[in-house]
């Protein structure tokens, strides 16, 4: 990662200051943000659930938590950046490009560039496994001998290589949140987002999904989840962006999901309660080592 | 990827979305029906009721003393006339013979020949014939009338019964017409109305494709290609059914209807021709419409 710690502590106290010249500045993204927000602001007329002058950037690698309670605008920055939706004000850049300059035309095509991730899945549900996936491949006008040989490959590394022909509806949540993980990384995108993936699933379970996004961004993937999950935030310690009322409160590298004093942040780890799965988590090791055992090739 | 690839969407998605395909065929199947048995039956209509317009003429009677000389210069001028079809001359003889053979006992009465020499005008467009009349016939500036030859002793026009065919015929043209305006504006609606069901039901399968990265073009062409098959299936069926009506129903009665075999009504090749043609068109027009909503993700 890029940017360190004091960087990103100094950027927390300026962001307030710099959120109105940020979003006025014509400057083009720096390529090294996989992610630039410049001062976005959603409004909806019937709630309050928006952003207002949100601002942040992701560097390209990084993996990284949006947490807040319902409402904070974390499935609004998401449908922002999947350009569901347009900003009412503000710019958000990925990869250095303005998503406000997108035509309906080049939509699709940035949208092949994005692995997304959802609570329900939005799997094809009269399509099979193997069917769901190819479709990612077959929108990009990938050859058929091209589909036969990544779509296994895929399958085979999420874990679902026995249930290639099963429908959605034959699966349960976990399968299910694996089949829309192959097919978000089938294309190998380099940014991924995820809306609440483990929302749907139990602890157990989750472990697993997170695993999956843990081993993708390791790839070079950046990965952007957006949860409630307090468990995983605070066992996988990444970097964690707060929201609250459309407003980052907080910007915190190997943070937790409730937010914690920086300095007293050793204290509130030993304080906090053990992990919910001590059979799988070995006290011993710092948390965020289990996945890099867990992955180890 | 290919039309091939389309083809082979559009089939399997028939497959999966059985019911609604199956709507859409049978709405096809009954307005083409309709359309076709309605057809022939206008057609037939206007073809009578042209036949009976066909019918309306002026007669210009000649003075008693008109010599034939006077006759032939008669007829050159109305030759010459705006509007006029034909001119055809009835010497008295003939008249009498010919009217002697409808009533004998009443023309034997008589005992001298009372009828004049005739011209009958037949012109080119019936609704024309009492601007012909006119024509033959100019008011003077004192309100009287006056003949355009001194010969002529008056103009038949026969003004009601030629005012009272042309609003009859008027009125039977009018109504077939607007009802097959109706019936068309019906079944486009009714078709579209189908396909929009079948579209709307699968809009969240337009959403994920969307996501993905998908096209329009990409998820519009399977959905048309789909609506083209449906279509012509309807088509084909509908025309298989008018074929075997024909065969079964009309042509044995041909000869006893003057309607049936009324010369103009439309041959079968001609309406297969325009009720395939409809069918598919409408079909393919309606769902790309109807995509047109659900693709502005």
């Amino acid at each position: 990662m890029a940017a360190t710690e004091k960087e990103l502590r100094l950027r927390d106290s300026q962001l307030a200051q710099r959120k109105d010249a940020a979003a006025a500045s014509g400057r083009p993204g720096d390529p090294a943000n996989a992610i630039e927000c410049r001062g976005v602001t959603k409004r909806y007329d019937s709630s309050k659930a928006g952003l207002s002058g949100t601002t942040f950037s992701i560097r390209r690698g990084e993996f990284v938590f949006l947490v807040g309670p319902t409402g904070s605008g974390k499935s609004t920055l998401m449908r922002l950046l999947i350009k569901e939706l347009d900003p009412d004000d503000g710019r958000i850049l990925v990869a250095g490009r303005d998503l406000g300059e997108l035509t309906h035309k080049q939509l699709p095509f940035y949208r092949r560039n994005l692995g997304v991730v959802f609570q329900d899945f939005k799997l094809l549900p009269d399509r099979t496994v193997y069917e769901n996936v190819a479709y990612a491949l077959q929108v990009t006008g990938s050859s058929r001998a091209e589909i036969r040989e990544k779509v296994p490959d895929i399958l085979r590394l999420t874990g679902l290589a026995t249930k290639l022909h099963h429908y959605p509806d034959q699966l349960s949540g976990g399968e299910q949140q694996r089949v829309s993980i192959a097919r978000a990384f089938v294309n190998a995108p380099p940014l991924l987002l995820a809306d609440e993936p483990t929302g749907n699933l139990d602890p157990e379970t989750s472990i697993g999904i997170m695993q999956l996004l843990y081993r993708i961004n390791r790839t070079g993937t950046t990965v952007l989840v957006a949860t409630h999950d307090s468990a995983m935030v605070d066992r996988m310690r990444r970097r964690v962006i707060e929201l609250a009322e459309g407003v980052v409160v907080r910007d915190q590298l190997d943070g937790q999901y409730a937010p914690t004093d920086m300095s007293t942040a050793e204290f509130g780890a030993l304080l906090r309660e053990p992990a919910p799965e001590p059979q799988r988590v070995p006290k011993k090791r710092e948390p965020g080592d289990d996945f890099d055992e867990a992955f180890r090739d | 990827m290919s039309i091939r690839f389309f083809t082979r969407e559009a089939l399997s998605s028939i497959s999966r979305n059985a019911v609604p395909s199956f709507a859409a065929l049978a709405s096809v199947l009954v307005t083409l029906l309709v359309l076709g048995v309605f057809i022939p039956i206008v057609q037939a209509t206007t073809g009578a009721a042209n036949d009976v317009r066909g019918q309306v003429i002026v007669n210009v009677y000649m003075k008693s003393d008109a010599t034939p000389a006077d006759a032939q210069r008669v007829r050159t001028q109305l030759t010459e006339l705006d509007g006029v079809k034909s001119v055809q001359y009835v010497s008295k003889g003939t008249a009498y013979a010919q009217e002697r053979r409808k009533n004998p006992a009443a023309y034997d009465l008589l005992g001298s020949n009372p009828l004049p020499d005739t011209l009958r005008v037949t012109p080119k467009n019936p609704d024309n014939a009492l601007a012909l009349v006119s024509a033959i016939e100019p008011t003077t500036p004192g309100g009287g009338r006056t003949t355009i030859d001194p010969s002529i002793e008056s103009v038949g026009s026969s003004k009601d019964n030629t005012d009272k065919i042309l609003t009859a015929t008027r009125v039977v043209k009018l109504t077939t017409g607007l009802l097959a305006a109706l019936l068309i504006v019906a079944s486009v609606l009714l078709i579209s109305n189908t396909i929009r069901l079948s579209v709307f039901s699968r809009r969240r399968e337009i959403q994920v494709m969307k996501l993905v990265g998908a096209t329009d073009g990409f998820i519009r062409w399977p959905f048309v290609l789909e609506a083209v098959i449906l279509g012509a299936l309807g088509a084909l069926l509908a025309i298989l059914l008018l074929g075997v009506m024909k065969v079964a129903l009309v042509d044995p009665l041909v000869n006893d209807f003057a309607l049936l075999s009324a010369p103009s009504t439309i041959g079968f090749g001609v309406l297969v021709a325009i009720l395939l043609g409809a069918g598919i068109g409408v079909s393919a027009l309606g769902s790309a419409i109807s995509m047109r909503r659900f693709l502005q993700v």
